[in-house]
């Protein structure tokens, strides 16, 4: 019973991790520069990577393991944001800025198309 | 369904998953345009790593891999700071918003740049 508990847990951590890692990898795809690339890969990404961790973890049945991999899990949450961090901030300095020559907006009457 | 035959069918759902994300990772890669842009995906395929060796320690009852995945995330974020310092401090770029004769005034609370 509680093998079989620990059974479905693992399975649903696996697709939701794996789930946010192919979130993750469209994002870095698709997205048309590198702060909002960042905002794909350095979330959804590191939660990815720590569902499937927590997953192996909790699979094992082991305290000792499951307590490593959950402790994985948040110095990845703790790290992710500060690598960001680090790397948008030399992007930056090194002269680059974010693409806004996408990005539209429209007026109240929903009209109008002019870039920001 | 049992429980394990459905944890076999949810580990081999995941790895073609992981897989057809690390492909669109590593296209990042290669594709760029700029070195923070590799850097970034560099980062996301360690992450993918780390999900890789979680699958195949659950498919493989082998536990040790865990280890091995918090190990490689700590490479990985040492490994994205140094690049980000790398690019901070790579010789020949470009200064921003500094015209070429007058340097910039040194705020207070502003720490000067290295040229």
């Amino acid at each position: 019973m509680t093998a079989a508990i620990l059974d479905y847990a693992t399975v649903l951590l696996i697709l939701a991790g794996s789930f946010f890692t192919l979130a993750a990898a469209i994002g870095i795809l698709r997205l048309p520069d590198l702060f909002t690339r960042m905002h794909a890969a350095s979330k959804a990404g590191a939660v990815g990577a720590g569902l499937l961790l927590i997953a192996a973890g909790i699979h094992t049945g082991d305290a000792g393991l499951a307590a490593r991999a959950v402790a994985g899990f948040f110095f990845l949450i703790l790290t992710s944001p500060v690598s960001a961090h680090l790397l948008a901030r030399a992007f930056i300095v090194t002269g680059n800025r974010p693409d806004l020559s996408r990005l539209r907006h429209r007026n109240r009457k929903g009209e109008g198309d002019s870039p920001v | 369904m049992s429980s394990s035959s459905l944890l076999a069918l949810a580990a081999t759902i995941a790895l073609p998953v992981l897989a057809l994300s690390l492909a669109a990772t590593a296209w990042r890669v290669v594709r760029g345009p700029t070195l923070a842009d590799r850097v970034l995906a560099l980062d996301m395929l360690t992450a993918i790593a780390i999900g890789f060796m979680a699958v195949f320690s659950i498919l493989t009852g082998y536990s040790l891999y865990i280890d091995i995945a918090i190990a490689l995330g700590l490479v990985g974020f040492l490994a994205t700071v140094a690049f980000a310092r790398f690019i901070l401090t790579r010789p020949g770029r470009k200064l921003p918003d500094t015209p070429p004769d007058r340097p910039r005034p040194n705020r207070p609370g502003q720490r000067r740049r290295r040229a």
